[in-house]
């Protein structure tokens, strides 16, 4: 057992935070390009956390047969869905990488639907054609991370895996980062890792928002912890909604945002609290029973009609199937609809209530072509780097960016690790982070309670549908829960999965990138894409500039400025 | 409608006890429905896991429901006494939470 302050230490070429999709293909790749030590950390468990698992169905990427499509024409629909914000570099790399990595899955035989000697694929909306490949209908994300976990397994003892370490702070030397501090869950012990590269893949900040699509652990801790390093985050007000996340009845055992492949596959249709269709009273198509309705608008559409007091009872839409005979239903979905029964919905019967999800975010850390940060020595992958989706991001598009962003910053991390000249750890430098780990607050904090407010504060007020007023509002109580934190954790160090010490170091991290978030969308004085400004509802040509974020040392709050979009 | 929950508490090596907690929910809410807002109003101490809070896809919130295992996000709350107890073949963390990570995953 090591005493209090003599902490453990693990030393590896490439460090990668976080298991998911972007993390996995990292390390996979950061070893297959002569990286001889790749440690693959994880808050939860590997392969098992984070939003790649959560994924239901679609991933997007040009793998159709020569002629029928090119990750150009899925280039070209990613930008006009971003809406002027991407970063077209990152956007390329997305559509043509990524279409590398899913022929690669395919290898890896994590098992892509066929249809006949090709790749089965839907249209999702946003797409100019069917581009959509998928495992299951439910069960894309599983596979994935299965095969991904598989593979890293394959690699063999080139990759270090180990879950329930929970990173805090990421160690900086000279203007490099050299490593990281860590909480381990499970014991509650601090402890430090270093490294020549440190690849940031903890995903996006859907646990801001109380109702989310993904796991609990997705705290945006990536951008805070890439803040306090020196790094720029990019886009911070674009946060997605997922326009028809389950909301009513409780429903079990299934995830929220199962609703997509059922729309892909059926159509279905959306109704008001008066079961009248309403899409086309905001700005969208009469669907007639295709999936046709892009996020954003879905997003607007949805709560547009439930703040007219036409919503359903418990504050969405209707979405409802029972125009389906049972024979097609259980045609296309079989085993699901028996799911269904048991949380007692039946779709012949019963339509079912949605409204919108936080689901995913646009922006992030920003990095260059080879998921470089600004600061030597960090790289980003995922969903955790801003800037390829622009204001919106297309369905589809996440798994894809996972593998891409993945592959690529493993290969540069290992590079790196590779070349003369990287810093090596010092402890030192480590030591106030380190003493953060080892503090008990003088009082007790119910953390947890703390998290469900900022939560509470972010959805009423820093949701989909923003206000100058509501901004201000947030912005305020945030800083309250930034007073009432403090500088130091409750409980004991050292005690075993001590969830409230856990929720304390999130919360760390969750503050300062909710003010980030409010920070973005307060300035931003127009609606665009997933960021609409019920006080300044049209786009306006003058905003089309991505808005960046950098922390100064020992600063607070980070400073916000405006740049032109990347050419 | 009321659940009560009579949950193991404590560590490894010390004397097993349970606690009781009384929970008021809506019908078709889960053991970790209740666990959550358990950490949030009565006791944020209170030790068990789970990643994907709904989905059923990270299987980490298995525990014992009246000595059987579950799925703590599947099984589903009822009005009466509901004992709940950690995994009895897997080394205890706290409380409802136990070591489930594969041997070569675990920092050691």
């Amino acid at each position: 057992m090591l005493s209090r302050k003599e902490v453990a230490h693990l030393q590896a070429d490439v460090l990668v935070i976080g298991a998911g999709g972007a993390g996995m293909y990292a390390a996979i790749e950061a070893a297959r390009r002569g990286a001889a030590s790749v440690l693959l950390v994880d808050r939860s468990l590997i392969g098992r956390g984070g939003a790649t698992v959560m994924t239901q169905m679609t991933v997007a990427a040009a793998v159709a047969p020569d002629g029928e499509d090119h990750w150009r024409y899925h280039l070209a629909d990613t930008l006009t869905a971003g809406r002027g914000l991407s970063d077209p570099k990152l956007a390329a790399l997305l559509c043509e990488v990524g279409a590398e990595c899913i022929l690669e899955m395919d290898a890896w035989k994590v098992g892509w639907a066929r249809d006949g000697d090709r790749f089965a694929a839907v249209q999702a909306p946003g797409h100019d054609r069917a581009r959509c490949v998928y495992v299951d209908f439910l069960s894309t994300g599983p596979a994935v991370s299965r095969t991904l976990r598989a593979q890293v397994q394959r690699v063999g003892p080139a990759i270090r895996r180990i879950g329930e370490i929970a990173v805090t702070d990421l160690v900086v030397q000279d203007g490099a980062v050299t490593g990281a501090t860590a909480l381990h869950v499970a014991s509650g012990q601090a402890l430090t890792i270093g490294a020549a590269a440190t690849i940031i893949a903890t995903g996006g900040l859907t646990r801001l928002y109380g109702r989310n699509s993904a796991s609990a652990n997705m705290s945006g801790d990536g951008y805070a912890l890439a803040l306090r390093a020196g790094a720029t985050l990019v886009d911070m007000e674009f946060v997605q909604f997922f326009p028809i996340g389950h909301l009513a009845p409780r429903l079990i055992g299934m995830d929220p945002i199962m609703w997509d492949p059922f729309r892909y596959k059926l159509g279905g249709r959306l109704l008001n609290g008066a079961m009248e269709e309403f899409l086309p009273r905001w700005g969208g198509d009469a669907e007639n029973g295709k999936y046709s309705t892009t996020r954003d608008l879905a997003t607007y559409a949805i709560t547009k009609e439930a703040e007219a007091g036409r919503g359903s009872p418990s504050g969405g839409a209707w979405l409802s199937f029972t125009h389906v005979p049972e024979a097609e239903l259980r045609g296309a979905f079989g085993p699901v609809i028996d799911r269904l029964a048991r949380n007692g919905i039946d779709l012949t019967r019963d339509a079912i209530e949605v409204s919108p999800i936080a689901h995913y975010h646009m922006g992030g850390v920003r990095v260059d072509a080879a998921m470089r940060t600004d600061v030597p020595g960090l790289l980003a992958a995922g969903e955790a780097v801003g800037g390829a989706n622009g204001a919106n991001r297309l369905s589809g598009n996440a798994i894809t960016e996972a593998f891409a962003f993945g592959r690529i910053a493993g290969a540069e991390a290992a590079r790196i690790a590779a070349a003369a000249g990287t810093r090596a750890f010092n402890a030192a430098a480590a030591a106030p982070a380190l003493e953060r780990l080892h503090a008990t607050a003088a009082r007790g904090m119910n953390t947890a309670a703390m998290v469900e407010r900022l939560q509470r504060v972010m959805s009423a007020d820093v949701g989909p549908f923003r206000t100058v007023t509501g901004l201000a509002r947030a912005s305020v109580a945030l800083e309250a829960l930034r007073d009432e934190l403090g500088d130091a954790p409750p409980g004991v160090p050292g005690t075993p999965q001590d969830l409230t010490r856990l929720d304390w170091f999130d919360l760390r991290q969750m503050i300062l990138v909710a003010e980030a978030v409010v920070q973005g969308a307060t300035a931003r004085t127009e609606s665009r894409g997933s960021h609409q400004r019920e006080d300044f509802p049209e786009q306006d040509a003058s905003w089309q500039v991505n808005q960046i974020l950098q922390l100064a040392k020992d600063a607070a709050r980070p400073d916000l400025s405006r740049v032109a979009v990347a050419a | 409608m009321i659940a009560r929950l009579l949950i193991r508490r404590g560590g490894a090596g010390e004397a097993p006890r349970h606690e009781a907690f009384e929970i008021g929910f809506e019908p078709g809410e889960s053991i970790l429905d209740a666990l959550r807002r358990l950490r949030v109003s009565q006791d944020p101490t209170l030790a068990f896991r789970y990643a994907c809070i709904n989905a059923n896809a990270c299987k980490e919130c298995m525990m014992l429901l009246d000595g059987k295992v579950i799925y703590a996000c599947t099984a589903r709350l009822e009005a009466r006494e509901m004992r709940l107890d950690p995994l009895p073949n897997k080394p205890l963390l706290r409380d409802l939470a136990t070591v489930i990570a594969p041997p070569d995953e675990r920092l050691g």
